[in-house]
């Protein structure tokens, strides 16, 4: 019996997970897919919004000022790579400056420290490539950019080292109360997890799971928004995250760093009935390069080294819906956690960790460990640091990704740790081996080979992403 | 810090080639730095024949070529480090390399020949809509799971582009048991060698759709099928020419990018047509002492051509080296293009430095049939070539003599031309 089981690892079940592994616990975190984010948390803007866009008053305001602070110091507790280089509203139509005077009121009101407005020539002073048709923007400083990736392995890896299970390839289909007031969590293979609580984190299907235990319905509609990501070599073309200010343009799409060197442009906005509908259409990248022309013009799209969608949980009435179900207490929701839920999380995660240790009547865990250090990034060792790590494991001298630069002990490593990587798209999404401009023709069958050797499995168990997603198929004229 | 006097990045065969005439000009300083855990590069895993006709005038298979020049390399000596990756070159020719024993090291050359080749143009570059599972692979990576490793990436495939890699694998997959249904092409003429077209698909009945392209990817964990269409003349899918193959794999041919990620860092100029770098009559890049060949300096068709460029920038480095290779730039002249070819190498050329013969390459930039290809020294033709078919798969070459230079002391422009008459 569990004192609590989280479904979903994707960055707000992993968040909880983390927080409450803060109190003695007994707890789980079940996901149906191979891997911790591996579905919105993955596919995303990978900014950290200042908070001046939710609405005054909402959970998704206080919830995303309140993560966006807390990320500066979360960043250098958990070691993964975080970047405030601020944002900017760019606003392009003299009448819709009212618009953005009423943005940063909002912001204001939200608590979002910073703010100001500045003019065309200031804005043309932070981003030499701002449209021409930019009058103004709403300049946060606050606003910030980081790996989703690697917030959310960092958050479950430091879940786990405190004492929280993971299961993977575990599928929810059924959750049932017993008399008793626990739960009986069933899984589609038919196993069985018991548990006082449970928290529904399961992202765009998390209207499901809030239904079974609830009369008060939601409905998530996925929303799909298609990204590109742009090479190395446009570093610097924009400094900050542009937004656009919505208005006769629609909702525009951002052109921002990425805190590894690369431009993301993006997102679309498409209300789509899949929950697992990640595909990219011709349709929505020309939408994303034509919109990225309305805030900084020349945008290098053309320099595109992987285009990709994701599905935010859009819960139909646009909010977070937070805290326990009150027809079955023990039963808790972390549901409708789209934009600004990636900013939110850590706040989400403290929060609904409280709530819950509260209920249960947990203690604070005094052996707790709040930090971790993360996959040593060679890349930024000096050369003597370098050579340190090489001669105390050659393994960092041998480069294997060489778009990314990076090196076998850092793939090695991404094996070994806690919640570990069993897949090629888990050992991308944890040191970016395959990231890279080639997109893994190079290295992927390097990756396989270690993958196979440190798991002890052949080359072809191994998977891109789980499940069915072998790269291998058979041997040579094995039908032959 | 290490000293040597020619440090050559790729132990492919555009480095081989260069260390072997290095060696014969008589540099004996020589070190080549390979990525790989053997020298020869992206030949060993092309284990079809037809490489080495122009070189060794027999028929090879792609290691066997390797060998060739690997076995040289050995024979004279020259040292070379493997699994050695190269991770800057600095504009004071420092290049600094990586390893498991050595660390990370530093060494001085007085000269630089780039020979890093190519990388296969990416799916996310190409912008394919669609699912992203597992069963995409650009071809060489396929190749390299079929020929090295002896594994079957995938049973039924689909192949977008026709680059030779994709031709060639259309044959391999098949030979290894796969069946492959059609080879898509986007543009109205192949990205490949005429013969690999005949050899490779004609010869197992293979169909190549030309002015095709893929329009869709099926499948959320592993590809369950391709949707590709007929596109217009601005390379838009035509609604309603919509063909569904169902597959378990999508090969990618669709070009090849000369990977000059550490010569664009150490400053050096690069050509936005072929994304090699620019050079003169040497083979010299922006930066004197630095040289550049083979796949790197623009994607040849035939190993051959890699090679026998490759030992020209060997000897000028040597010459480099011993200061016998000028560099004054004030008779450089530039060379032009004029009715069909999209570049030139070299992009300049100093007379007074040039060799005897020097070969001029270049691609042009759609099918031409019954043209001339005239080289012309200000307003005087020099050369005179008729060509039946050129097409943008296969490289031309023109071959320009010291001698034509002789009438013409002060020349300003080499152009060449693709002509009716």
């Amino acid at each position: 019996m569990y004192d609590v089981v989280i479904i979903g690892a994707g960055v707000t079940g992993c968040a909880i997970a983390r927080y409450l592994s803060r109190y003695q616990v007994n707890a789980c975190v079940i996901e149906k897919d191979e891997d911790v984010c591996t579905g919105t948390s993955k596919a995303n803007s990978a900014i950290v919004h200042a908070g001046f866009d939710a609405a005054n008053g909402s959970l998704m305001a206080k919830f995303n000022v309140k993560g966006s602070e807390m990320m500066p110091a979360l960043s250098k507790e958990l070691d993964f790579p975080y970047d405030m280089c601020g944002s900017l509203v760019v606003c392009v139509a003299e009448e819709e400056l009212p618009k953005l005077q009423a943005l940063y009121e909002n912001g204001v009101k939200n608590g979002v420290k910073g703010l100001e407005i500045v003019d065309r020539a200031k804005l043309l002073e932070m981003e030499p490539n701002i449209s021409d048709a930019a009058v103004a923007a709403l300049w946060a400083p606050t606003g910030a950019i980081v790996c989703p990736f690697n917030l959310t392995i960092a958050l479950a890896e430091n879940a786990a080292v405190n004492g929280v299970e993971f299961k993977f390839n575990t599928e929810v289909a059924n959750i049932e109360k017993q008399a008793d007031g626990t739960f009986k969590v069933i899984a589609k293979d038919g196993t069985v997890i018991e548990s006082k609580a449970v928290v529904n984190a399961a992202g765009v299907y998390s209207d499901v799971f809030h239904n079974m235990m609830s009369e008060k319905k939601i409905q998530i509609v996925p929303r799909k928004g298609e990204y590109l990501l742009l090479d190395h070599n446009t570093d610097g073309f924009v400094k900050h995250t542009v937004f656009q200010l919505p208005g006769k343009y629609g909702k525009g799409v951002l052109v921002s760093p990425t805190v590894h060197r690369n431009t993301i442009v993006g997102p679309t906005a498409t209300d789509i009935d899949d929950p697992e509908g990640t595909n990219t259409t011709a349709e929505g990248l020309q939408e994303v390069i034509e919109k990225s022309a309305i805030a900084v013009k020349d945008v290098p799209t053309r320099q595109t080294i992987t285009s990709f969608a994701g599905l935010r949980a859009h819960e139909v009435s646009h909010e977070f819906v937070l805290g326990e179900v009150a027809e079955n207490p023990g039963y808790f929701d972390a549901a409708g956690i789209e934009s600004p839920g990636l900013s939110s999380s850590p706040a989400i995660g403290e929060y609904m960790s409280d709530l819950i240790a509260e209920k249960l009547g947990l203690e604070k865990d005094p052996t707790f460990v709040g930090v971790r250090k993360g996959i040593v990034k060679a890349e930024e060792l000096s050369k003597e640091e370098r050579n340190e790590l090489i001669k105390a494991n050659p393994a960092y001298g041998q480069i294997i990704c060489r778009c990314e630069s990076i090196s076998e002990g850092e793939i090695i490593d991404a094996i070994r740790r806690p919640v570990g990587a069993k897949s090629l798209d888990g050992i991308k999404r944890r040191v970016r081996a395959g990231m890279g401009r080639c997109q893994a023709g190079f290295c992927s069958p390097r990756v396989i080979e270690i993958l196979a050797r440190e798991l002890g499995v052949e080359q072809s168990e191994i998977t891109k992403s789980g499940g069915d997603s072998k790269i291998i198929v058979g041997v040579v004229k094995d039908r032959i | 810090m290490e000293n040597y006097n020619i440090v050559i990045i790729g132990g492919g065969p555009a480095g081989l080639a260069a260390a072997v005439a290095a060696y014969d000009a008589g540099e004996r300083s020589i070190l080549i730095l390979e990525r790989d855990s053997q020298l020869g590069g992206i030949l060993n895993q092309c284990i079809h024949n037809g490489f080495g006709l122009h070189t060794f005038k027999e028929e090879l298979t792609g290691p066997e070529y390797a060998k060739r020049y690997a076995d040289q390399v050995v024979e004279r000596n020259i040292e070379y480090r493997l699994n050695t990756m190269v991770m800057d070159i600095s504009k004071d020719k420092v290049v600094t390399a990586m390893n498991r024993t050595d660390g990370m090291f530093d060494i001085q050359a007085k000269a630089v020949i780039l020979a890093m080749g190519c990388r296969e143009r990416s799916r996310g570059a190409l912008n394919i809509p669609g699912y992203r599972p597992a069963g995409i692979y650009s071809a060489g990576t396929a190749q390299r799971l079929v020929n090295i490793e002896g594994y079957m990436p995938g049973r039924k495939v689909v192949i977008l582009g026709s680059g030779d890699i994709g031709l060639i694998m259309a044959r391999r997959m098949t030979l290894e048991g796969a069946e492959v249904q059609v080879v898509a092409e986007l543009m109205p003429y192949s990205g490949g060698l005429k013969r690999n077209i005949v050899q490779c698909l004609n010869d197992f009945n293979i169909p190549l759709k030309l002015s095709h392209t893929v329009v869709d990817i099926e499948g959320k964990e592993r590809v369950t099928g391709i949707t590709i269409a007929e596109v217009d003349s601005r390379n838009k899918p035509i609604p309603g020419t919509e063909e569904h193959y169902e597959c378990d794999t999508l090969l990618l041919s669709c070009g090849l990018l000369p990977e000059n990620e550490l010569s664009r860092n150490a400053g050096v100029e690069i050509s936005r047509i072929t994304n090699g770098p620019t050079v003169n009559e040497s083979l010299e890049t922006s930066i004197p002492g630095v040289f550049a060949a083979g796949n790197v300096l623009h994607v040849h068709d035939l190993v051959d051509f890699v090679s026998e460029e490759a030992a020209a920038a060997g000897r000028n480095a040597v010459a480099f080296v011993n200061g016998e290779l000028a560099q004054d730039t004030e008779g450089e002249i530039a060379l032009t293009v004029e009715g069909g070819p999209r570049y030139t190498v070299p992009s300049t050329i100093d007379p007074k430095k040039m060799t005897d013969q020097l070969t001029v390459r270049f691609r042009v930039g759609s099918v031409m049939k019954n043209k001339w290809v005239n080289v012309y020294i200000d307003d005087e033709k020099v050369i005179r070539k008729k060509r039946q078919v050129m097409a943008p798969g296969e490289m031309e070459e023109v071959v320009l003599k010291k001698s034509m230079f002789e009438n013409h002391a002060d020349a300003k422009r080499i152009s060449i031309r693709v002509e009716e008459a």
